[in-house]
């Protein structure tokens, strides 16, 4: 099996890899590209600590193969802050104490800038369910959920 | 009653809620995990194990497998080095099977090779040939005499007869004349329950990175909740001296416990070895169910006498632990623990461990502690409900406090179990309204609270800068608690403190983050580390004035002549004092080093609200409260994320938590799709309410709360779905076909 060659921007900038035709996306962004920030928890979708965005739609990168980035936008954790400025979600989560060991907050905060993006005021439900594929072991999610809203009252306001 | 109120301390940062040092790093995907580090030329490591609860391996063939193109090493038990310590030999058997596979999933041989899809391959070409042998893997049939025996010459020497050769441990506690005491109760409630092991869920696999050369130094990278005990340990597996074997922990995505041992780090260094290039092995989730820690599985027996006006006469409880194909001492925290909580004229609790073919246990959360008062909150429920009195009121005429002889031997000095009683009784969750077909349960909740060897370096920067060094994984933002106490003691504001956490060969030995030890010892130290490095800063003080050391004092952040007697001069800040340290002297740091003593025992009392579906059986937490002494609460942000995230891992253990087994003795939900932690949609927000009693062993009064939130869950749950649904339940965990079937047999 021979590696193919891949055409894709992520966070933005335009970047060509190799991979091989079964390779996970998850695989080539961390093993390829050095994207680390993109976490492996199990492999099978199940955890959600892999979740990036592939032109705009939130999956879990384990269950994506590399080959299909070809002429996508992915988003990952690694392209949320803007040089200095952290995204609201990445500033409420420190505010809020929302990560204790922080291995699931990169896949947390995508896919909650996903939700934001689709519902700027959700209530507290929806967040909750919105976040039902990312697991976190830590925290119990009460303060991810406060945060969540935080980030989300202070982008309305913006 | 708040440290602060009660006159003894005013603290100016410790108790308030700064961003922690590793937030940002955390937030952007900086931050460096176990499997996030890579090394040139490094290889895969992948680990074969056996698909047999327990076989004999009758042979290994690796011969195919070292002939493959870019496989560059196949190692088995016999690459690593004979061990005589007896438990330092099961963490080595248990990472490499040793003639007999003990459990689904154990470790048989292993290889590194160039790639991934290499190493997959080569497993593959390994023939394996087993002799399949009976097995067991239910605590109360390993019991049993005839029972298969998972390792003979194992068995405690104290076994009664008509036991099975798979026990491993047996101890008692308690006081008082049992049976006299029985004799004074009007109700007597003795039931059995049975607890399924769970595991601690750390969404992190293990994962690390191995370097050994050829004259014999290492370097090991890897996610623990301890780096000196994985020296310790795999120098010993290796048969290397500590001091040639460098550990550095990574950032640790959740351990809880199960990260306090290891399982393929000295596979990974054997690997390394043979290859003389560095490996990587990274776990599979399919891989940490099946041959990482999980919890004891349990079987026990409780009986709780009592007056109709709710006294406690007599408590009695027989605990069976089995911590898996391994000799394990689990069950005397459970037996210490189990009726901690009350002060008993006569008390008695009997333990015992079974081996079984399941995976080693390892430590989760208060180890022992859940299952057993779990038993026993859920009798003292039950005579509540038969007797009609309050559950709350019940627990504090019954509730231990300053002068109780525990249940396990010690007198407790100053504990907080009233006050956390009494704030639960006070708030507005145990008085609000339930509505139809729900229900409220509680329960009480203990934990020790550990202490240990501990080291702390606390040097001072020449700009007024604080580092600290110490030498445990920060596994919920200790970083943070450990920074606000030396800024309090050095009287500097928290930003100009960094502390990080040193490797193996960079600082003495420190325990492994554990039993809820770290911002009590480690805090401990730093404090004292701190203390250390102002006696140098004021005898350089002294120095500049021309005045004895003994005439200077420290106050806010200065070195100041003490009293008129002294002198008059300015205040020295520390920077002042800083700035000109090369010429008074040199470098300024602080250290201490100790076995730390006097951590305080910590109490929770939870409240939840629930409803049971009568059709599925699924229950749903509508409400939910967590109340506990922590004593000083340094960060009071991460103290509730220890309490909310300690309340919800014991609500997944009430649910739906288990390990399920088949009759082949094969783990049937080795995944997070089977085995099923609690997500968002599942829960309520954890409302807190933290109890400040200071620990008299702590200068700031700092207890430790890591623990005990995972204790109260399981009864507080079980007594709340029991009242639901008027079946007295006896089982966990209580999934929807478990309730809905007591639910049908009540009929």
């Amino acid at each position: 099996m021979s590696n193919i060659h891949v055409t894709t921007s992520i966070n933005g900038d335009p970047v060509e890899f190799v991979c091989a035709p079964d390779e996970p996306l998850l695989d080539v962004l961390r093993n390829r590209l050095g994207l680390t920030g993109v976490k492996e928890g199990c492999g099978t979708g199940d955890c959600g600590a892999c979740s990036v965005l592939v032109d705009g739609r939130l999956v879990c990168s384990c269950l994506v193969l590399g080959v299909e980035a070809e002429g996508a936008e992915i988003s990952t954790v690694e392209g949320m802050a803007e040089a200095e400025t952290l995204h609201p979600l990445q500033q409420a989560f420190i505010d809020h104490a929302a990560l204790q060991c922080g291995v699931c907050t990169p896949g947390i905060l995508v896919a909650a800038k996903a939700l934001l993006a689709k519902n700027p005021d959700p209530t507290d439900e929806e967040v909750r369910f919105w976040l039902a594929g990312n697991l976190c072991r830590c925290t119990g999610y009460d303060k991810i959920v406060r945060a969540v809203q935080d980030a989300a009252a202070q982008m309305r306001s913006a | 009653m708040a440290l602060d109120s009660n006159g003894k301390r005013v603290f100016k940062v410790v108790g308030t809620r700064p961003a922690r040092p590793d937030g940002v790093d955390k937030v952007t995907g900086r931050a460096l995990y176990g499997a996030d580090v890579s090394a040139p030329g490094m290889l895969v490591g992948r680990i074969l194990r056996s698909p047999h609860a327990h076989a004999r391996i009758v042979s290994i063939d690796t011969s195919a497998a070292e002939a493959m193109q870019g496989v560059k090493a196949v190692i088995t038990s016999r690459d690593f080095a004979v061990v005589e310590d007896a438990s330092t030999r099961d963490v080595q058997v248990n990472c490499m099977a040793d003639g007999k596979a003990l459990y689904d999933g154990h470790a048989v041989a292993a290889v590194a090779a160039t790639s991934a899809a290499v190493a997959k391959a080569a497993l593959k070409a390994i023939k394996v040939i087993y002799e399949v042998l009976p097995h067991v893997t239910d605590v109360d049939a390993a019991m049993k005499a005839g029972s298969p025996v998972v390792q003979a010459s194992r068995a405690v020497e104290n076994v009664p007869k008509g036991f099975s050769e798979n026990v491993t441990h047996h101890c008692e506690f308690g006081h008082g004349d049992v049976a006299a005491g029985f004799a004074k109760a009007d109700k007597i409630v003795s039931r059995s329950f049975k607890t399924a092991a769970t595991h601690q869920g750390y969404i992190e696999p293990h994962a690390c990175l191995a370097s050994m050369t050829s004259d014999g130094k290492a370097d090991l990278w890897c996610c623990t909740q301890g780096q000196f005990n994985v020296r310790s340990l795999c120098a010993s597996i290796m048969g290397m001296e500590a001091s040639q074997l460098r550990v550095t922990a990574s950032e640790i995505g959740g351990g809880f416990g199960g990260k306090t041992t290891v399982f393929i780090e000295p596979v990974a260094l054997a690997l390394s070895k043979k290859a003389g290039r560095p490996v990587k092995v990274v776990m599979t989730r399919d891989e940490v169910f099946k041959a990482t820690g999980p919890t004891v599985s349990t079987s026990i027996d409780v009986k709780i006498g009592m007056t109709k006006d709710g006294r406690i006469t007599a408590a009695e409880a027989h605990m069976r632990y089995s911590g898996g194909a391994f000799p394990c001492g689990t069950v005397d925290m459970g037996a210490m623990a189990g009726f901690a909580a009350y002060d008993l004229p006569a008390v008695r609790t009997y333990g015992w461990n079974a081996l079984t073919n399941r995976p080693k246990e390892a430590a989760y959360r208060a180890p022992g502690a859940p299952q057993a008062i779990y038993a026993v909150e859920s009798v003292v429920d039950e005579l509540c409900q038969v007797l009609k009195l309050d559950p709350l009121d019940v627990r504090l005429l019954n509730a231990a406090r300053k002068g109780t002889q525990s249940s396990y031997g010690p007198v407790f000095d100053d504990i907080g179990l009233v006050a956390t009683l009494e704030a639960a009784k006070a708030h507005p969750h145990y008085h609000a309204p339930l509505g139809a077909g729900q229900a409220r349960g509680l329960s009480c909740g203990f934990w020790f609270n550990f202490g240990g060897n501990t080291c702390v370096s606390l040097n001072v920067n020449t700009d007024g800068t604080v580092g600290v060094t110490e030498g445990n994984p920060d596994i919920g933002g200790s970083r943070a608690s450990i920074s606000l106490m030396a800024a309090e003691e050095l009287g500097i504001p928290y930003d100009r403190i960094r502390t990080i956490i040193a490797d193996t060969a960079s600082l003495g030995h420190n325990d492994v983050t554990d039993g809820s030890r770290v911002t009590f010892s480690v805090g401990l130290a730093t404090i004292k580390a701190a203390q250390d490095a102002i006696r140098k800063m004021c005898g350089r003080a002294a120095k500049i004035w021309g005045i004895d050391e003994e005439a200077v004092e420290w106050i806010d952040g200065a070195a100041v002549p003490a009293g008129p007697n002294a002198g008059k001069f300015p205040p020295m800040s520390l920077a002042e004092i800083a700035a000109v340290s090369f010429q008074t002297g040199g470098p300024i740091a602080g250290h201490h080093e100790f076995n730390a003593d006097g951590a305080g025992v910590s109490f929770g009392v939870h409240l939840v609200d629930l409803e049971v579906d009568k059709e599925t059986g699924a229950t749903k937490i509508l409400r939910y409260t967590v109340f506990q002494d922590a004593g000083k609460a340094v960060h009071p942000a991460y103290v509730e994320g220890q309490m909310q995230g300690g309340a919800v891992q014991g609500i997944g253990w009430a649910l739906n938590e288990e390990y399920i087994y088949g009759a082949d003795g094969r783990l049937q939900n080795a995944g997070f799709l089977d085995y099923r932690v609690p997500v968002a949609s599942d829960l309520p927000m954890i409302d807190t309410v933290i109890l400040e009693i200071p620990n008299p062993g702590h200068p700031y009064g700092v207890r430790g709360v890591g623990e005990t939130p995972i204790v109260p869950p399981l009864a507080a749950i079980s007594n709340g779905v029991s009242r639901a649904t008027g079946v007295r339940m006896s089982e966990l965990p209580m999934s929807p076909p478990r309730v809905l079937k007591a639910i049908m047999a009540r009929g």
